[in-house]
């Protein structure tokens, strides 16, 4: 017998039943868990845990104001002008502020990566990123800076919902979900906290609308 | 890795006598249990959380079968190649097969216990594959030759001197002292190696049936990398890590990290399914999935199967007193603290790790924190029933026992015995009234007075006090 075979046997015997119970019904109904209340000011509340997590958090009201934003944030921090994006969002004029920005999956000498977001998790502050063909996984985490750009609309209160948004808009799982929560950490050393372990060391979330 | 629980009670005394260790886990103690602390009273509806996570964890334990065929469909279809592995030897020799047929010569990982469990770098490098551990604690241990002591904090043993004495020797740069310019140089080290491994291996917290997703979290990103650059990725996990949907893995996230470190979320969590599309330009071509078992299935049934709701926080041992003292390594195999005091008798024997389960106060702490509510300290007095039942105690345990045994049911001579035994301690305890020896329990008294009684028994006193 293979071991596949020989460990459900012995599942089967300790339940004292051959009979597989039918779960699908139970997985199709999505049943959420206990949510946490959350204030009423999502976006707000977004981006003070963003903070709270070693993110940077800026806000512009239209799309057009993002490529100025991340000039200076890089300029600030004599961070280069130049890194990979998302094709989505090539189009924006980064030219004109004198950014650089190639649309690839990142290399591993790639400095900058800017992304977009699924949708944002305000309990948390986190990130929800899809990867994909347009979405390259490694654009938010080869680059030492990570850049997501996310519409306001695009928060969500909890991940519960970001999966009933996922299902809706996607049908299915991509290959890759990534929750990004700030910067690469690690505190292995004697527990101090340390960023830029091995992704980022830095990321910037910018809000529009 | 290697079993060495037999020799608990040597290696929690050497661990007691080592200066360095000592000053570590005084760093280490109040860190873990002030953050979570605090992590839990942001959760106003905390029980709520805590009942509906232990609920999930037990409908996975009692329909395991049904979670796990459901889970290989799911992952079967989006083009993963699902395993099952009895034991060690049949993982390690499912992840050398998967490594030979791609041509694999390189290998980075991403923290896995389960891996731990099998020994699985020296297994790879000894059919001449290159192991390389990437989350900085496994990393630095790597370079140590020394297993973890911790399961969330694999090397909270060892000082910043005697890691930066490490890195001088191992990377031949320059002493650095900074903590930061320590992780700096070893991301500068490690990310050579992401970039040019042909293979992954992660373990998974998490595997999702509804999905057939493997779901992992990690602070560093190592994880992340790990399983999006190189060509293969295999995950080995423990059969009993399957929740039912990606509602149920998001409450046991509410969880996870803040009964660890006492971080509200990791800073990643990654829920990877199938492998790379046509047109997609990153993530891995091959995904594997081992699912071990090496002794969990025999759980079920049993008083022990409360243990295989754990989701490996780490807790437990956190908060408790033993471990807090001497440290992981006492424990002698990969699971230490009061879950490793019930999970190692279960993987590797009663017989060979005799002590675990004694090694505990029942203060009943770990139980107290534990997030989805495993009885532990009932689970060890299940353990050390067993020990009795199958006479794995020392004769003259069992002996003394016995007496103790029969004179409690016989009140005549118990009153007889216990009023000679306090009238003799009294007497022993001079007029200071304190025990500084006593032999045959010399244990209690090396590191410590012990107050002598008063000279007379409860039973006395409250005779006494009835007649009044």
């Amino acid at each position: 017998m293979s071991a596949r075979e020989n460990i459900l046997a012995r599942i089967s015997k300790a339940r004292g039943s051959s009979v597989v119970a039918d779960i699908s019904a139970e997985i199709r109904r999505h049943q959420r868990g206990p949510i946490p209340p959350l204030e009423d000011d999502l976006i707000k509340r977004f981006g003070a845990r963003a903070v709270s997590l070693a993110s940077d958090v800026a806000q512009a009201r239209t799309i057009t104001e993002v490529p100025a934003l991340v000039a200076r944030y890089l300029g600030e921090r004599q961070l280069p002008m130049q890194g990979v994006c998302w094709p989505a969002l090539a189009p924006y004029g980064w030219n004109s502020v004198g950014i650089e920005l190639q649309t690839r999956a990142a290399r591993g000498d790639d400095l900058v990566g800017v992304t977009g977001a699924f949708v944002g998790i305000a309990e948390t502050g986190t990130l929800m990123l899809l990867s994909g063909p347009e979405t390259p996984a490694t654009v938010s985490l080869l680059p030492e800076t990570h850049i997501a750009v996310i519409e306001s609309g695009r928060i969500v209160a909890n991940m519960e919902q970001a999966w009933d948004r996922l299902r809706v808009e996607r049908g299915t799982l991509p290959r890759a979900v990534n929750f990004v929560s700030g910067p690469s950490r690690t505190a292995d050393i004697e527990q101090t906290v340390t960023l830029g372990a091995h992704g980022p060391y830095r990321v910037l979330i910018i809000i529009v609308g | 890795m290697e079993v060495t629980a037999m020799h608990f009670r040597r290696k929690a005394a050497e661990s007691l006598e080592n200066a360095k260790l000592q000053h570590a886990l005084k760093k280490m103690q109040s860190k873990f249990v002030d953050k979570r602390a605090a992590a839990i009273t942001e959760l106003p509806n905390f029980t709520e959380i805590r009942d509906a996570a232990t609920d999930i964890r037990e409908r996975v334990v009692n329909h395991l079968d049904s979670y796990l065929l459901r889970f290989e469909q799911e992952a079967t279809a989006r083009g993963a190649v699902v395993h099952w592995a009895e034991d060690i030897e049949e993982a390690n020799r499912i992840v050398v097969e998967i490594a030979q047929r791609h041509g694999v010569r390189k290998v980075v990982k991403s923290k896995s216990m389960v891996t731990e469990e099998c020994a699985l770098n020296d297994y790879l490098a000894s059919v001449g594959v290159e192991v390389l551990e990437t989350d900085l604690g496994e990393y630095i241990l790597q370079l140590a030759h020394e297993p973890p002591s911790h399961i969330v904090a694999p090397v909270v043993h060892k000082s910043k001197e005697e890691i930066a004495d490490l890195f001088a020797e191992k990377h031949k740069r320059t002493r650095k002292t900074e903590i930061t310019e320590m992780c700096r140089e070893a991301r500068e080290v490690l990310r050579p190696g992401f970039l040019s491994a042909d293979m992954g291996i992660s373990g998974a917290n998490f595997i999702i049936a509804e999905t057939g997703s493997v779901l992992i979290v990690t602070n560093e990103g190592n994880g992340r990398l790990t399983t999006t650059l190189p060509r293969v990725h295999v995950a080995i996990t423990g059969i009993e890590k399957v929740v039912p949907t990606l509602e149920d893995a998001s409450t046991l996230l509410r969880l996870l990290p803040r009964s660890a470190t006492g971080q509200p979320i990791t800073n990643y969590v990654s829920v990877l399914t199938g492998i790379r599309g046509q047109d997609e330009s990153d993530g891995p071509e091959h995904f594997h999935i081992i699912l071990l078992d090496n002794g969990r299935s025999r759980l079920l049934g049993t008083e022990l199967q409360p243990m295989l709701r754990c989701i490996r926080c780490g807790a437990c041992m956190n908060h408790c007193p033993v471990y807090q003292n001497i440290g992981g390594h006492a424990y002698g195999w990969v699971y230490p603290g009061p879950m490793g005091s019930v999970l190692t008798p279960s993987f590797v024997g009663l017989e060979n790790a005799i002590d675990l389960p004694n090694a505990s106060t029942f203060c009943g702490e770990c139980a107290v924190v534990c997030p989805v509510k495993i009885p532990l300290p009932d689970l060890m007095r299940h353990l050390r029933h067993q020990q009795v039942v199958r006479h794995l105690r020392p004769w003259t345990e069992r002996v003394a026992l016995r007496l103790w045994s029969w004179a409690a049911r016989h009140p005549a001579v118990y009153a007889l015995l216990t009023r000679a035994a306090v009238r003799l301690l009294c007497l022993l305890g001079g007029k200071e009234k304190r025990l500084r020896h006593l032999p045959g329990a010399s244990g209690w008294t090396k590191g410590r007075d012990m107050p002598a009684p008063a000279g007379r028994t409860f039973r006395e006193l409250y005779q006494a006090r009835r007649s009044l």
